[in-house]
């Protein structure tokens, strides 16, 4: 994991402090939804993405209008970062017709073809193809558009993973294969997985260059992906990232987290946490003060309040909707 | 001692070929591995090798010779220092005896030469618009009705294994590479789940692909994305997107290609929300069924049959005709018994109606075409008219299409049957290789007959 940043790194005031809104409008929306989980309002599996937020941020802003970006179940925080609705979000997570899948998909299975989000995959590894078929689409209408196809270092094992390496590398897809290593497949740890650790390596088999980032460190993150996009977008085929990050809550909601010591976790929070990572950067280089921060922080708490009322208060769907979108 | 050469089998469903060409000429001396032929099967066109050495003797079968069945002789190979005279003459007989003994032996319709018209000829369409016609192979038909779609449609791509240079693995995309280039004919590694989801993605990002499973036994390897990712999303995102694509190939029985390659999907796809199933039989569904595929907005599974794709009907030949989802057709019209089936299985259903005709029982065919949506209204009309009912495929018995069919009259039309459905499939075991067992679990004419003179009473 990556040592502290310096004081100075070589970013505007108003780009940390997007960043740090952003990160914060994610932990902040999934601590809500935890809340609104544990009052019923939730149901099924509810993934929460703590801990994570640097990784879609900071990637979020190396994008341009155009590129797409398709995840796992683990999705609310791409979603919240490509710029989706947090009040259609959460009224999905509800299950109400005011949500982005009209309380049909859930929390798993979201899509935002406006923001070109992809959804939302329950299907381990599934999105990879998927992903790399976005930038087969691009490629062939003859577009610069770049697909990020994130996935996690459980999917990473999956053999549909290295069929698309083989094709994307093949066929030059711009596409970006970003692996979130959180450090564990629901509750088996990378090393009780494989023999190799190293993600970003895997592609080198089929050609494809990969690296491995600090995704605790969204100025990183974005540095990355901006190499990342540039290698896709001047037609050299696809690239890997894998991003060293960690995972606060469990699982799923259900995951009692018997795999891994409450020390490992606080030690991550104390040392690693992205968004204390930002705060500081403003803070310690003089660059925001604390009332402008709390400021930030009360904005952001109405807009996930709002989101939640949003949910809360959206009806359910119609039961005619139970037969409505099956075919067109 | 001369030695005869036969017509070789190159293909698991070759019956016949044409000697293209000759490589060598009678006097030429020959060792074994030289190549000595190009044969042209039902799939490709195959150098010939020679097996023994020694001198060609005669040539039998002249080049540019077509339909030359399997095992006929086609040259005698003799030692050097002998001529022709010295072979064994009854045996070129005995050997043409034993390859016409082949159809008799098979189920009449499925051995059928590849390309003479069998099932075609005979029996009314009811389904072909007025106007003219071609007669053409499915295959042909098949390959025409993608052209077409790729010409008008510049989203509309094809991708597989073998589809691009090679030609198609069994000739469906023959020429396309050459119109339409790499861009658009895109050969794949072997690598069904990855290619299924590549082409699921580029659907949703722009793109209409068709999917090519060299057969649907493959297709096993991908179905998670033919149902997870493409038969869902449109539900799954509340109607903002679905998976306007076709996934095509053969399915079921070829011939003696043993478990792994001999299934009929058609119910396990048909059991699926969200996607349309289509099953050809003749070469009009073929090519009208799938232009009205490519074109579908939702997500199509198309299910070929290997041992109709060298078979020939009438086709129209009005460039704007297309066959519509969930309208069956009526393949023969009759008044004792209705006979339900779809894709191959109406070639059985057919020779048995024959059969039956003769002993004063008229059957009418009800050819379903699409499995999702099925053309209830067609089936419960005519068994409403008919009173009994027999449902044909080759596919497994439990959960079958059949079994399906027969819930829906008894639960919609219970008194108007004189007589308990019988569910016609093949039989409940993997497919075995031996030619008499193979045999045994196809469902044949003789069958239906049996069952349809049950539910006769006769």
């Amino acid at each position: 994991m990556a040592k502290k940043p310096d004081a100075r790194p070589n970013v505007s005031k108003d780009d940390l402090l997007k960043y740090y809104r952003e990160m914060l409008l994610i932990r902040r929306f999934e601590e809500k939804a935890g809340q609104l989980y544990g009052m019923g309002l939730i149901g099924g599996f509810c993934h929460l993405y703590i801990g994570q937020e640097a990784v879609v941020v900071g990637l979020e802003a190396a994008t341009k209008e155009g590129d797409k970006r398709v995840t796992s179940y683990r999705d609310h925080g791409h979603m919240l970062a490509c710029g989706m609705d947090p009040k259609g979000v959460m009224a999905e997570l509800t299950g109400r017709i005011g949500g982005y899948s009209k309380g049909k998909g859930g929390s798993m299975h979201m899509f935002s073809k406006e923001k070109h989000f992809y959804g939302g995959h329950g299907i381990v590894g599934a999105q990879v193809p998927l992903g790399a078929g976005l930038a087969f689409a691009d490629k062939y209408l003859g577009n610069d558009n770049v697909t990020f196809t994130y996935f996690g270092d459980g999917a990473a094992n999956q053999g549909q993973v290295y069929e698309t390496y083989n094709m994307a590398e093949l066929w030059q897809l711009p596409v970006i294969f970003v692996i979130e290593n959180n450090g564990y497949a629901m509750g088996t740890s990378v090393k009780r997985s494989t023999k190799s650790t190293t993600y970003f390596g895997r592609g080198l088999a089929y050609g494809i260059p990969g690296e491995q980032v600090d995704g605790m460190d969204v100025l990183a993150v974005k540095a990355a992906g901006e190499k990342a996009i540039a290698h896709c977008r001047a037609g050299n085929g696809p690239y890997i990232l894998e991003m060293m990050t960690y995972r606060y809550r469990g699982h799923s909601m259900s995951d009692p987290a018997k795999y891994r010591t409450r020390e490992e976790v606080e030690k991550i929070k104390t040392e690693k946490d992205c968004i204390e990572h930002v705060r500081d950067l403003l803070t310690q280089g003089g660059l925001a003060s604390d009332e402008e921060l709390k400021a930030i922080d009360k904005e952001i708490k109405a807009i996930v309040n709002e989101s939640a009322e949003f949910a809360k208060e959206s009806p359910e769907p119609d039961l005619s909707e139970l037969w409505t979108d099956i075919t067109v | 001692m001369a030695t005869e050469i036969l017509m070789p089998a190159l293909s698991p469903t070759m019956e016949e070929g044409t000697l293209a060409k000759w490589l060598v000429k009678e006097g030429d001396t020959v060792k074994s591995g030289q190549i000595l032929a190009e044969i042209e099967t039902d799939k490709a066109t195959m150098e010939f090798e020679a097996v023994d050495e020694g001198v060609v003797g005669k040539i039998l079968v002249a080049e540019g010779t077509a339909g030359v069945k399997v095992n006929t002789p086609i040259a005698v190979l003799v030692e050097e220092g002998e001529t022709v005279s010295d072979a064994p003459a009854p045996a070129a007989v005995a050997a043409v005896a034993v390859a016409a003994e082949v159809p008799v032996a098979s189920p009449a319709v499925v051995a059928a030469p590849a390309s003479a018209p069998v099932a075609a000829k005979g029996w009314p369409h009811s389904d072909l618009p007025e106007g003219p016609t071609k007669t053409m192979t499915v295959r042909e038909a098949l390959r025409e009705a993608m052209a077409e779609e790729m010409r008008a449609d510049p989203t509309v791509f094809l991708m597989g294994e073998e589809v691009g240079e090679y030609q198609g693995a069994y000739k469906i995309s023959q020429g396309l590479l050459d119109e339409f280039g790499p861009r658009r004919v895109v050969d794949t590694p072997i690598t069904e789940m990855g290619f299924a989801g590549i082409g699921v993605g580029a659907s949703w990002g722009g793109l209409k692909p068709i999917v090519e499973f060299m057969t649907f036994n493959f297709s096993m390897q991908a179905m998670d994305h033919i149902i997870n990712s493409a038969a869902k999303t449109l539900y799954m995102s509340g109607g903002q997107m679905g998976s306007p694509m076709v996934f095509r190939g053969p399915n079921g029985a070829a011939a003696r290609v043993g478990a792994q390659h001999s299934q009929d999907f058609a119910a396990w796809y048909a059991a699926i929300p969200g996607m349309r199933v289509c099953m050809p039989y003749s070469a009009a569904d073929a090519k009208g069924l799938l232009k009205t595929a490519i074109r579908d907005p939702n997500p199509v599974v198309f299910l070929e049959n290997e041992i109709l794709y060298g078979r020939s009907f009438e086709v129209p030949t009005d460039p704007d005709f297309t066959v519509p989802f969930g309208k069956a057709s009526i393949l023969r019209a009759g008044s004792d018994v209705t006979i339900v089936s779809f894709g191959i299985g109406c070639a059985h259903a057919l020779a048995a109606a024959e059969v039956l005709a003769k002993e004063g029982i008229e059957a009418e065919v009800v050819n379903l075409r699409t499995l999702r949506p099925i053309d209830y209204d067609t089936v419960l009309a005519s068994v409403m008219k008919t009173n009994r009912c027999v449902t044909v495929e080759e596919g497994f018995p439990v959960g079958s299409i059949g079994d399906h069919i027969a819930s829906t009259i008894m639960q919609r039309a219970f008194d108007h049957l004189d007589a308990p459905v019988i569910t016609c499939t093949g039989k409940d075991v993997p497919m075995p290789y031996a030619a008499n067992l193979e045999k045994f679990a196809l469902i044949t004419p003789a069958e239906v007959v049996t069952a349809v003179k049950s539910v006769c009473y006769r």
